[in-house]
């Protein structure tokens, strides 16, 4: 028997983000507190430039590599370039240390008892958490490995290996750590319950097709093998863990409470990556694996993609609190996404990578501003709080705006672009009521976005309003990037488009 | 080179249209012509500096505006030599810049098309717009948000260029909303004054109907065409789409031009704009914004040319409002109001002219251009003298003011001249044509359009004489003086451009109505009367008007307050009812359809829509019940959607 051969130089992108995690916990055993943080922050974001220099390097590569299980095409490149990019902004978000003055967002030492004596003492002696940043590694790892993973195994590795850093960073919030603990509990229970639903529908598959991977399931669904049974329960119990991955309806509960609960920056991250990584993965299982049933689950996910859109738009509606509202809305994004999805053709896949990077950019700097937004308790995030925003902070709100305006789908902005492009690709794959239903709560969607807005304008400040933090240069960039590509995307969106279209083949 | 296909060629021929010999070929740019975006651009930047730079900028602010829009204007210039270096045939550049979108099967690129039409607007644009960035340096001295006026000002004038240059009707779009947007700001720059924030929010809301005729415009050329960019559209409406779509269209479009143009019965706003603002914004929409809705038409010549119904409406358009205009700035005590009263009835003329047809186009784009020299000496003017009378408006209060500001006096009085027409000055000669062409289409129009001109030599003679002339009606703590050179010298150069420039566009190097013949086309009708007798009619008139204006207020004296007059006079006064008439048709009516519709919605729709959202709100609740509690909650759902995924998978196989 020969040894398996291994594409090093395709994996290397993973391989120096893993690498980067792996020495993180070495710096936590070895350096010294003092200079730890910068070590820590410098290595993360070497590794992922390092990273996302490989995968430029690497564009047009297309091969089925560590025997069968990993793949390295249009597809996965473009949404490991893209996973980068948010995971660089992310730890800069990370690393922001001036709005709690001198701390970062997160408790000092993850164990000890919120409010106790420990942590008083830990606060005092200015302790910072470095862990975060190996933590993010890993995480950022699992991602990329989630979209390129070519084999059932794989694809439930990925997704444990992005997950489980992600519920302890859920945890660790500085400030209302016990609503940031329930979070990170809640996230874990449930992540391990659709997890458990994902790994028992690969079984189920496994035993119909009698193989891991991908295109001898393919081929396996072409020669119908039988046992259709528990071809299809495999089916719809995957798509479970992957819906409740990227919170479509009704496996969004966990959503709201955790975007709310984690720390801002934390939600940021895993409100633009974990979606990204989840559609990619989405895309290639349902696209190579299971393309040749497609009549069969395409009416599940459009009613899917209906439930998520109308229940993501209504409850939002309804929402006061900053966080909430960001986390409804992008449930109704996964509902827009998802009519792109069952369209089954090139266009689609285009659109939704084209709609990851511009909604993943925009709604980390949403998230990065709520950060800013205070008062004596950490980030004011009740929406009355906000009133009168504009005339305190014009540059903020206008900011915030900005985003909104995006998250609405406002023309000249990225939301519109991707808005326009995933429902044409929907529209064009035959899902017509999708793309009405689209539509419609669109614009209902735009009404909850524009108060806010006005809210921010147009109504007098509160008398004890928060006020907003000044943040050092890494909020500032990362801020002043989301902006940047908001806009740009909205203007120019040839070039990523094209992109996008060049890179949507999957390599079979 | 791209296969660009003729945008001129594109209208189909009719009978009695001779069209140029040489075939308007639309070439892609290359060299100077592809710099063409960096006329927008500059602007832009400014705008973004200045209104994003902050503090810091408050003393540079206004030189940094001032640099923009000159910057833009000696672009406009190279680039307005360098199309002069090319046949006449060949002066039609298209610049790719990039495509915004393409989705399902509708492409919107954002390319500008310079040819000799955008050129006209371009200079005109920049030009006018770099004198008053200098005049309002002077204007605006004590103003502490100075930077962000100019700000407003380069913003203004960045959109305005991205109208006249887009080769999109969507992207036209994008610069017409901007120009909505800037023209709010700046109207209602002064909020502290109320009447200046209506008058910002009427402005807006009037040009928002005008919108709504656009953007259903924008829409059936979707419909129709598949695209609106110019090229297809134009080539596509010589071939075989009904009468019935191109009407339409062109309606639609004219419904869009009244709202710009403060044309009848969008007409409203203008008039209001002049109340709060500074004589400065009040100008850049005299001279500039109004001109957008002259220009959507004469471009869209390829449309009207084959929609006849929509051409005559323009006509019509065109003569109600140049008279109600001129009627209106006969009544006004207001300097700047007689000043936009004017305004409105000379875009009337415009109008008239661009309905004309090939026939008049190319006079549209004259008058337009002169109008938009001696209108922008009478504007500044007007402010010169405000500024000297502690920002009075009242003519009423004026009088003998030539002794006191004798350059602003000097300057005023060529406006003047030029605008009521009199040779050699501008207004003459671009006047003069339009009604020619008015007489030779129909006598009826003809005979308005020469009404038109006797009033106008009516009111302005009278703003003069109010002004200028009849004895001192100055406030107590009045000391005219004259203004700062800053301000003193864009008037001097507009005086000039009102002497000269008429005759200098209409003979130097073949004039404008060759220049702009390769896009508008040429056509002639036969005069019904001899034309030196034309113009003898008109010459009688206007000396009529003066002479009249002459009894009425420099023989006898000028009362204070306004006296009582008769109905017509009320009227005018008042707009003639304008305001009344759009409160009557529209914002009674709205605000009866409102209530009734609060009525019917609370009685009826809410019952629906109470219920439904009664319905969603105990969903909602529900959720949230699931939401505050507890993790086993949300696992039930999971599995239970889990069930119900496995379920539906599974009934998609049953036959």
């Amino acid at each position: 028997m020969t040894a398996p051969s291994i594409e090093y130089a395709a994996l290397l992108p993973m391989i120096i983000v893993l690498g980067a995690g792996v020495v993180g916990v070495l710096v936590e055993a070895f350096v010294p507190r003092r200079p730890r943080h910068a070590v820590q922050v410098g290595i993360a974001l070497l590794a992922l430039v390092a990273a996302l220099v490989q995968v430029v390097r690497l564009r047009d590569t297309e091969i089925i590599g560590a025997v069968g299980s990993v793949a390295i095409d249009g597809p996965a490149l473009f949404l490991q370039g893209t996973l980068l990019v948010m995971a660089i902004i992310s730890v800069m978000f990370f690393a922001e240390r001036r709005i709690e003055s001198g701390g970062n967002a997160f408790a000092p030492a993850a164990s000890s008892l919120p409010g106790s004596e420990d942590e008083r003492v830990l606060v005092r002696d200015r302790v910072l958490q470095t862990e975060i940043y190996p933590l993010t590694m890993f995480s950022v790892g699992g991602m990329m490995l989630f979209p390129a993973a070519n084999d059932l195994l794989v694809m439930f590795i990925a997704l444990e290996v992005l997950s489980l850093p992600l519920y302890l960073l859920c945890g660790m919030a500085r400030r209302r750590r016990l609503l940031s603990q329930e979070a990170a509990m809640k996230y874990f229970l449930l992540g391990a319950f659709a997890s458990g639903f994902f790994l028992f529908g690969a079984a189920f598959v496994y035993g119909y097709a009698g193989s891991l991977e991908f295109a001898a399931i393919d081929a396996a669904l072409a020669a119908r093998v039988g046992q259709e049974g528990l071809l299809l329960a495999g089916v719809g119990l995957m798509a479970v863990g992957l819906l409740f991955k990227i919170g479509a309806v009704p496996f969004h509960a966990w959503t709201p409470d955790v975007y709310q609960g984690a720390p801002s920056q934390v939600t940021a991250f895993m409100a633009a990556c974990t979606k990204i990584a989840a559609f990619g993965a989405m895309l290639r299982l349902f696209y190579v694996a299971f393309g040749g049933i497609r009549t069969d689950w395409q009416p599940m996910l459009w009613a899917v993609a209906i439930i998520t859109m109308v229940v993501g738009i209504v409850v939002a509606l309804t929402q006061t609190d900053v966080k909430r509202m960001l986390a409804y809305s992008s449930i109704a994004h996964a509902g827009f996404i998802l009519t792109a999805l069952v369209a089954v053709d090139e266009v689609a896949i285009a659109a939704i990578l084209f709609y990851l990077a511009a909604y993943g950019l925009t709604t980390l700097g949403a998230f990065a501003v709520v950060t800013l937004v205070r008062d004596a308790g950490g980030e004011a995030t009740h929406l009355s709080k906000w009133a009168g925003l504009g005339k305190r902070s014009p540059l903020l709100a206008a900011t915030f705006g900005l985003f909104l305006l995006a998250l609405a789908g406002i023309p000249l902005t990225s939301g519109f672009v991707g808005k326009l492009t995933v429902f044409a690709a929907a529209f064009q794959g035959g899902a017509m009521p999708l793309v009405i239903v689209g539509v419609v709560t669109s614009a209902v969607a735009a009404f909850f976005y524009v108060r806010v807005i006005v809210l921010m304008f147009f109504s007098d400040p509160a008398p004890e309003g928060p006020t907003v933090a000044v943040p050092s240069a890494w909020t500032v960039v990362g801020i002043g990037a989301a902006v940047v590509a908001t806009i740009v995307l909205g203007i120019l969106p040839g070039p990523l488009l094209e992109l996008a279209e060049q890179a949507a083949v999957f390599v079979r | 080179m791209n296969s660009i296909n003729s945008l001129s060629q594109g209208f189909a021929v009719q009978a009695d249209v001779v069209r140029a010999d040489t075939v308007q070929v639309v070439q892609e740019a290359s060299g100077l012509f592809s710099w063409t975006w960096l006329l927008i651009a500059l602007p832009l930047v400014g705008a973004a500096v200045l209104l994003l730079g902050g503090r810091r900028l408050d003393r540079t602010g206004h030189l940094i505006g001032s640099a923009a829009a000159i910057g833009s204007f000696v672009v406009a210039v190279a680039l307005f030599i360098a199309l002069l270096g090319e046949s006449g045939g060949e002066r039609s550049y298209l610049v790719p810049l990039w495509e915004w979108f393409n989705a399902g099967g509708y492409e919107v690129r954002v390319d500008l098309l310079l040819d000799q039409l955008s050129m006209a607007f371009v200079l005109l644009i920049t030009g006018v717009g770099s004198l008053i960035h200098i005049y309002s340096i002077g204007y605006m001295e004590h103003d502490e948000r100075r930077r962000r006026f100019f700000g407003y000002l380069n913003l203004f004038v960045a959109s305005m260029l991205l109208l006249v240059l887009a080769a999109d009707y969507l992207i036209l779009f994008i610069g017409w909303e901007g120009v909505g947007l800037a023209s709010y700001l700046l109207i209602g720059f002064w909020q502290h004054k109320p009447s200046a924030a209506v008058a910002a929010k009427k402005a807006f809301v009037v040009n928002r109907v005008g919108d709504m005729g656009m953007v259903l415009a924008i829409a059936s050329m979707l419909v129709v065409f598949g695209s609106s960019s110019f090229e297809v559209v134009f080539a596509g409406a010589g071939s075989g789409v009904t009468t019935g779509w191109l009407n339409a269209i062109g309606l639609l479009l004219l419904l869009a031009a009244c709202g710009k143009s403060a044309q009848f019965p969008l007409q409203s706003w203008l008039l209001d704009a002049m109340e709060g603002p500074t004589p400065v914004s009040a100008l850049i929409h005299a001279a500039t914004m109004v001109t957008a809705g002259v220009y959507l038409v004469v471009r869209s010549a390829a449309i009207y040319d084959l929609a006849p119904e929509a051409r005559t409406a323009v006509v019509v358009i065109g003569a109600i409002t140049l008279l109600m205009g001129a009627i209106i700035g006969c009544a006004k005590d207001d300097i700047k109001k007689a000043l936009a009263g004017s305004t409105m009835s000379q875009i009337g003329y415009m109008m008239l002219a661009a309905g004309l047809g090939p026939a008049g186009y190319a006079f549209a784009i004259f008058h337009l251009i002169t109008h938009g020299f001696f209108k922008a000496n009478l504007f500044l003017g007007a402010g010169s003298v405000m500024h000297g009378m502690n920002d009075e408006v009242d003519m009423r209060r004026f009088g003998a003011l030539r002794a006191a500001m004798p350059v602003t006096f000097a300057t005023f009085a060529l406006g003047y001249l030029a605008i009521i027409g009199l040779p050699p000055f501008a207004g003459f000669f671009s006047k003069d044509k339009i009604i020619e062409a008015a007489f030779a289409e129909n006598i009826l129009i003809g005979i308005c359009a020469l009404l038109g001109a006797g009033i106008t030599a009516f009111y302005m003679t009278r703003v003069m004489l109010l002004t200028f002339f009849t004895s001192k009606r100055w406030a107590d703590d009045a000391h005219p003086h004259e203004s700062p050179r800053v301000m003193t010298w864009p008037l001097i150069g507009l005086g000039a451009l009102s002497v000269a420039g008429g005759a200098g566009l209409l003979y130097i190097g073949g004039g404008i109505v060759d220049w702009l013949e390769p896009v508008t086309g040429e056509e002639h009708h036969d005069l019904p009367l001899p034309l030196a007798l034309l113009i003898a009619l008109t010459l009688t008139t206007v000396v009529a008007g003066v002479a009249l204006a002459w009894f009425m207020y420099q023989r006898r004296p000028v009362p204070a307050v306004a006296p009582a007059g008769n109905p017509l006079v009320t009227a005018a006064r008042r707009d003639l009812y304008g305001d009344a008439v759009n409160e009557a048709v529209l914002m009674r009516p709205g605000q009866y359809l409102t209530r009734s519709l609060v009525y019917v919605e609370s009685r009826g729709v809410d019952g629906a829509v109470l219920g439904a959202a009664n319905a969603v709100g105990g969903l909602s609740s529900r959720w949230r019940r699931w939401q505050t509690g507890f993790v086993r909650s949300y696992a039930l759902t999971m599995l239970a959607g889990a069930g119900l995924v496995v379920i539906a998978m599974l009934l998609v196989r049953l036959p």
